[in-house]
């Protein structure tokens, strides 16, 4: 090797220490852009809890409210629909709700705090879609053992009354319960209760 | 320091590269003098890329990227703003006529063997291409924030949210928001309108540097350069300019016939270029009755809602989906045939390619179709799902994987034909 084509150890170590800081720079000026498209303090704080009157849900009736830009289902079951979850219990895959999510007192038979009031968010856990009250009259479009539940457009998935998945559906677990509380008999408020106030 | 007279003289003097890249790119770039109809489909896909950013540059001014008046301005467009319909009508059919264009330039590849060596490179920058026009179309489809625009984005981002561990995190991240919002809808229009445009083309660029520098491929499969005059060129090749410019001007016109047919006429296409729920507004709390990606999604869409989810997860499916994209950057090293063209391959390879394309068309059949499309079976203990349409996609999806997956060893044995010295005319 020549004088001219020999490396110049000290310039190479230069040259890739400085890469090598530059480097790190760039990567560090990444971080602002990313954490920019992150949620902003303004949709931070729109989850604030919703307030609704229950008093004139009449039974079997379903009422869709709006918190945190969610659909939230509440429904007034009627003895039918409250009896129907019993018969369904062995055509679920977690009949139990031991894989759902829900808040302690939803963790029941019923999924709610009161067995009549189902409260729970109308988002499908497979991909995010609203499924559709399809009531016990609909067994001609849901096959002759339907005994009256949800069911999702977009993939198929099936639910009972009580947000409880069937077997066979591509949502992997029942429908997640918000939490919520009472105050007297007419009023429920969504995205509250007394965990979320103690924490 | 001139050596021609006048202004371009004047010009050439002082920036000689203008007319060097013609020379290399277009008056002295020697293409296979056999092209066939397959090869209008590149040209055809860079014009279309023309159209949609001129149409797209208009109508952002008057479009606004906000949830509230997203659908109205689109409206205000189509209706108030003088020829907006026509600005808009091109875009969406432009759209629709992208993914036409790629997906027939594509099959020439595989037709003729065009990603074979040395064109690897050629044809990853395609698939990359291929992928950023995915996310180009997903990101624009949002804007209209019609009922399809908002659930289809909805699912699109959960499929994310199923990746373990990072997944919840990541489709918060890209929805900026707990649910599709405001937020979502502003960054994909800076996503649609700026950032990805911009990656198109430095892809396009680099597809094109990197086919010119090996040359085209043709319909036989043989190299051109093998065989040169002794004045260099190759024998069986002829100057792009004015030989493929003059064909490609006339490919363009058929096109920009067809194209103008389906704008005025048939704008919607029967909802398969604009879905008919997305004539109604955004609506958070519900989801159409049937919901189902554009058409150019669909095979992808049938292969996700052909895999059951397992344990608990739908992670499966979304996989299954990824890798279906994914594995076409493989393919110049699945295929291991001593040919490239199909002229000269066998009858296995031949029923493969057939028996894909058939999938192919099919899974996007029933992608756009619920999946009760085609009846169900009996209530027979051991099916998971009843619905015939679904084992149907299932059974395609596996032939879909098989072309790929058994490809190294049905090209390799193949009985093939002699490949000729020279391309046939």
């Amino acid at each position: 090797m020549n004088e001219e084509t020999k490396v110049d150890k000290t310039r190479r170590n230069l040259v890739v220490a400085t890469s090598a800081v530059g480097g790190a720079a760039a990567v560090a000026a990444a971080v602002p852009f990313v954490a920019s498209m992150l949620p902003s303090e303004r949709a931070k704080a729109a989850g604030a809890p919703v307030e609704t009157d229950i008093s004139r849900l009449a039974p079997g009736e379903l009422a869709i409210i709006e918190w945190r830009g969610k659909p939230v289902w509440i429904i007034r079951r009627t003895k039918e629909m409250i009896e129907s979850l019993k018969s369904v219990a062995p055509r679920l895959t977690d009949p139990a709700s031991k894989a759902s999510e829900q808040p302690k007192y939803a963790e029941n038979e019923h999924r709610s705090a009161k067995p009549e009031l189902m409260v729970m968010e109308g988002v499908c856990t497979h991909l995010g879609c609203s499924p559709q009250l399809k009531t016990a009259e609909a067994k001609a479009e849901m096959g002759a053992d339907w005994v009256g539940g949800f069911y999702c457009p977009c993939h198929g998935s099936k639910f009972d009354y009580a947000g409880r998945v069937f077997r066979g559906a591509p949502a992997p677990t029942n429908l997640r319960v918000p939490p919520y509380t009472f105050v007297g008999d007419a009023t429920l408020v969504i995205g509250e209760d007394q965990e979320t106030k103690g924490a | 320091m001139q050596s021609r007279p006048g202004l371009w003289g004047w010009f050439d003097a002082r920036m000689p590269s203008v007319a060097e890249q013609w020379r290399i790119h277009a008056a002295e770039y020697y293409a296979p003098k056999n092209f066939n109809f397959w090869y209008f489909f590149g040209s055809l896909a860079l014009l279309v890329l023309v159209i949609q950013i001129v149409s797209g540059i208009f109508l952002t001014m008057n479009y606004k990227p906000d949830a509230n008046l997203a659908f109205g301005s689109v409206e205000y467009i189509m209706r108030d703003v003088p020829g907006g319909w026509l600005i808009r009508y091109i875009h969406s059919t432009g759209a629709s006529a992208f993914f036409i264009v790629v997906y027939l330039h594509m099959f020439r590849a595989m037709l003729y063997g065009s990603y074979r060596e040395p064109r690897e490179l050629v044809w990853i920058f395609g698939v990359l291409l291929y992928l950023t026009l995915m996310g180009e179309a997903f990101f624009g489809y949002l804007l209209p924030w019609g009922q399809m625009s908002y659930w289809g984005a909805q699912v699109i981002v959960n499929l994310f949210g199923t990746i373990p561990f990072i997944g919840p995190d990541l489709a918060l991240w890209i929805r900026g928001d707990y649910v599709v919002g405001d937020a979502t809808l502003n960054r994909f229009f800076a996503l649609h309108v700026i950032a990805l445009p911009l990656v198109l083309l430095g892809l396009v660029v680099a597809h094109i540097l990197a086919l010119h520098d090996v040359g085209s491929n043709n319909p036989d499969g043989v190299e051109i350069k093998k065989l040169k005059g002794p004045d260099g060129k190759p024998l069986d090749g002829i100057p792009f300019h004015p030989y493929y410019t003059v064909k490609d001007l006339m490919g363009a016109v058929v096109f920009l016939a067809i194209f103008c047919i389906v704008m005025f006429f048939m704008p919607e296409m029967g909802g398969y270029f604009l879905e008919h729920n997305n004539f109604i507004p955004a609506d958070p709390l519900k989801t159409p009755e049937h919901i189902a990606p554009v058409w150019y999604f669909t095979p992808y869409y049938s292969i996700l809602r052909a895999v059951p989810p397992l344990f608990n997860s739908q992670f499966p499916g979304v996989l299954a989906m990824g890798v279906a994209v994914m594995i076409l950057f493989f393919l110049p090293w699945l295929d291991r045939s001593p040919v490239k063209s199909i002229r000269y391959r066998g009858r296995v390879y031949k029923a493969w390619l057939a028996a894909f394309v058939v999938v192919f068309v099919l899974l996007g059949y029933l992608g756009i179709e619920p999946t009760t499309v085609w009846g169900q079976f009996p209530d027979w203990p051991f099916l998971d799902t009843r619905d015939v349409a679904t084992w149907v996609a299932r059974l395609c999806t596996i032939v879909y994987f098989l072309f790929f997956f058994l490809m190294p060893w049905y090209t390799a044995r193949d009985r093939v034909l002699p490949v000729p010295e020279r391309v046939t005319v």
